[in-house]
């Protein structure tokens, strides 16, 4: 006995122990009010059981897959009061997507913000917002230099100064899926790096890993209001998602693998967007990257980035 | 089945002796139950709401719990030091000692793995990580080389001693080769608990602040200076509680190690700033931010400059052979070199690696309330773990530690 003192405890060995148990339970209830937990905090979490020991999506049989989309659609219907249906569409065969922006086109109107937002289901007010536009002056491109909040209502673009999209570059060698211990992300066949929103742990490895800084966690539950909701959504993309999970840009994979755009290029104005499929000679993008003055950002890293920009 | 019941007895035995204690130790419990139930309640919180309850964002996506393990990680690493002298070279000073310091290196595995826990959005998915039944990314993924190496440096750390003990309790004879081989093995994976996670900051190439080769040395350093001056500190007190008598050739040993390990850590703080600013490219500004300030954010700047005057004052007083065989002056550098370090390689190390972020933005972090509570919170359950198996152990082990019959 170390601390050895008996003026403390009682003769009595039983009484010894309630006296330790009082003291410890005393301390810890203590402790609980010395917290900041207020009997409101809890946010009310009715997940389905399933998804709690529910497998990888690649690991999973088409039949599990099924399972699996029935449950989220089910809990989807109670957690949102809507029918929103969550398809599972395979990558096609001989696709491989990219993207190229024309910088001299972009005015930096913000519209292929608010279009992704619009489409992919991300959490509201704050927006979570897949596009960073960057407002640098000409004459550089020292992204330390740039504005990320120049403000949405000013009349752009500004004299004096270019604008720079930036989004998930949809990488060939992607160090975001490289760094993630539990494979919860990785690269389609078709070029379009996903997250399983059912297995990310939510370490956030992948996100000091990216380059372009495309990744956004979600720090919260997602406030998505009703009528916000775009109800036709993809398993791999923009599905509601729950707080702590990874999510990015899809390249919205939920259109593009159905031969639709991708909502920012549909959106923008001016038309400095351009997608397409790298592996079709016939296609815009591969045009662009033939006959135009393009590059990468970032190309010393070695990520082979499938987004370009090319000015005119 | 007789081996299993022997087992059974001696993790009996251990468990009993761990909470036999007077008035002392019990409001020692009480004062630690206080702060991990503050830390738990806390906890559900976070675990509930979501991460947004901390200072960290997308931005800055690491904060105060990473800062922690961290810096623990060199802590736990540190019981090399009293390691390599015990069973490698037979000091009898050390080997009476070492496995004081195998306890906290214990103590700070929990911690560590703890306070990665407190970090992720999803611990109760953590079995995702089982092979087979989840999905390992090894060896792509640097984290995956973290939980390797932690649990095994937990389990080595843990056994080696019990294997000690156990063989003590029952008077058999252990097996003398089979403890240098995992004396040797633990040697070598206390310096890989430290290059690992160094490798987990380095290997982010975008992040020109961590993406040194000199991380990793640096780490080294580092923890070879917090480590043994915690551990001088730790087992003065413990002396002067008279749990365990120490004797003065240990803490003289493990001073001069702090002294010469301060003074390598402080060299390639040069080497590093030399790099930086030298000239001073888009490579600097995490560098910048950190020591100067940047664009007018400079969070960070006088929590670093205390952090070097911390280091430079300790090494000077550690120099010094006056001031170092000096037991108020020995302390008084000690706990300089634990606070210098824990700054310096905590949020000193963590947190500028995300400003800016990869495409120039600059955002700060600040630990907020929540994340010290959780923070203190952990620090009490290692410090419980810590007491107990010092209580046991100094039960088992009273005549050859001379843990005196108690004064009190």
């Amino acid at each position: 006995m170390i601390f050895k003192s008996d003026n403390f405890t009682s003769p009595d060995p039983k009484k010894r122990r309630t006296v330790k148990a009082l003291g410890v339970g005393v301390a810890a209830i203590a402790g609980g009010l010395a917290s900041s937990t207020s009997p409101h905090a809890a946010v009310s979490n009715d997940k389905e059981m399933g998804e709690l020991f529910q497998d990888h999506y690649k690991k999973m049989t088409a039949e599990e897959v099924a399972e699996s989309i029935a449950r989220l659609e089910k809990r989807y219907k109670r957690q949102y009061d809507v029918d929103i249906t969550v398809g599972n569409a395979p990558p096609k065969e001989d696709v491989l997507f990219g993207y190229a922006l024309n910088i001299s086109k972009c005015k930096g109107t913000r519209e292929c913000v608010k279009a992704c937002t619009a489409e992919n289901n991300q959490d509201k007010e704050p927006n979570m917002e897949y596009i960073r536009v960057l407002e640098m002056d000409q004459g550089t491109m020292n992204l330390e230099s740039a504005n990320h909040y120049y403000p949405d209502d000013q009349v752009t673009p500004q004299p004096g100064k270019m604008y720079l999209p930036i989004q998930c570059h949809h990488c060939e060698n992607p160090p975001c899926v490289d760094a993630c211990p539990v494979g919860a992300t990785w690269s389609e066949p078709d070029g379009i790096v996903v997250v399983d929103y059912n297995w990310c742990i939510g370490c956030r490895m992948c996100a000091n890993a990216c380059p372009y800084w495309a990744r956004k966690f979600n720090w919260r539950e997602p406030n998505l209001p009703k009528e916000q909701i775009n109800t036709k959504t993809h398993y791999l993309s923009n599905r509601p998602r729950e707080k702590s999970v990874m999510e990015k840009c899809t390249f919205c994979l939920q259109r593009t693998r159905e031969g639709l755009l991708p909502a920012c290029q549909q959106a923008c104005p001016t038309g400095a967007r351009v997608f397409g499929n790298l592996l079709d000679p016939k296609s815009e993008i591969r045009y662009v990257l033939e006959n135009k003055a393009v590059f990468r950002l970032k190309e010393d890293l070695n990520t082979q980035p499938k987004f370009w920009y090319y000015a005119d | 089945m007789n081996e299993l019941k022997k087992i059974a007895d001696f993790v009996g035995f251990c468990a009993r002796n761990s909470i036999k204690g007077g008035e002392k130790l019990w409001y020692w419990i009480f004062f630690l139950t206080f702060f991990m139930s503050m830390g738990a309640f806390t906890y559900y919180e976070q675990f509930t709401k979501g991460l947004v309850v901390t200072g960290m964002s997308d931005q800055v996506s690491w904060g105060l719990y990473v800062s922690n393990f961290t810096y623990l990680v060199g802590v736990a690493a540190a019981a090399v030091m009293l390691v390599i002298p015990a069973y490698i070279f037979h000091n009898p000073e050390a080997k009476r000692v070492v496995i004081l310091g195998e306890g906290l290196a214990v103590a700070a595995c929990v911690m560590c793995i703890t306070f990665v826990t407190v970090d992720m959005g999803h611990p109760e998915r953590v079995w995702h990580m089982m092979p087979y039944i989840g999905k390992f990314n090894w060896p792509s993924s640097l984290l995956t080389w973290d939980v390797i190496v932690l649990t095994v440096y937990l389990l080595l750390n843990l056994l080696l001693p019990a294997y000690i003990l156990y063989h003590d309790y029952h008077g058999t004879k252990a097996n003398k080769k089979l403890i240098l081989g995992v004396a040797l093995l633990s040697m070598f994976w206390a310096i890989s608990i430290h290059t690992i996670t160094a490798f987990l900051f380095v290997s982010n190439t975008t992040r020109p602040f961590w993406h040194s080769a000199l991380s990793a040395p640096r780490f080294l350093a580092s923890a070879f200076t917090s480590g043994p001056a915690f551990i001088i500190i730790a087992f003065t007190i413990m002396h002067k509680l008279h749990i365990f008598k120490i004797g003065h050739k240990v803490i003289d040993m493990l001073a001069v190690i702090v002294a010469v390990a301060m003074q390598i850590n402080l060299v390639m703080l040069m080497a590093e700033l030399f790099t930086e600013f030298y000239n001073a490219g888009a490579h600097t500004a995490s560098a910048h931010y950190l020591f100067l300030g940047l664009d007018g954010y400079n969070k960070l700047v006088p929590w670093i400059w205390t952090a070097i005057a911390f280091n430079v004052t300790a090494a000077v007083l550690m120099m010094w052979e006056k001031t170092r065989t000096n037991e108020k002056t020995l302390l008084f550098a000690c706990g300089l070199a634990v606070v210098g370090v824990w700054i310096e390689k905590g949020m000193g190390f963590v947190i500028p690696g995300f400003i800016p972020t990869p495409i120039g933005e600059i955002f700060e972090y600040g630990p907020n309330i929540i994340e010290v509570k959780i923070s203190l919170g952990v620090l009490a359950l290692g410090m419980l773990v810590f007491t107990l198996m010092m209580n046991a152990l100094a039960t088992i082990k009273r005549e050859e530690l001379g843990a005196a019959e108690s004064p009190y």
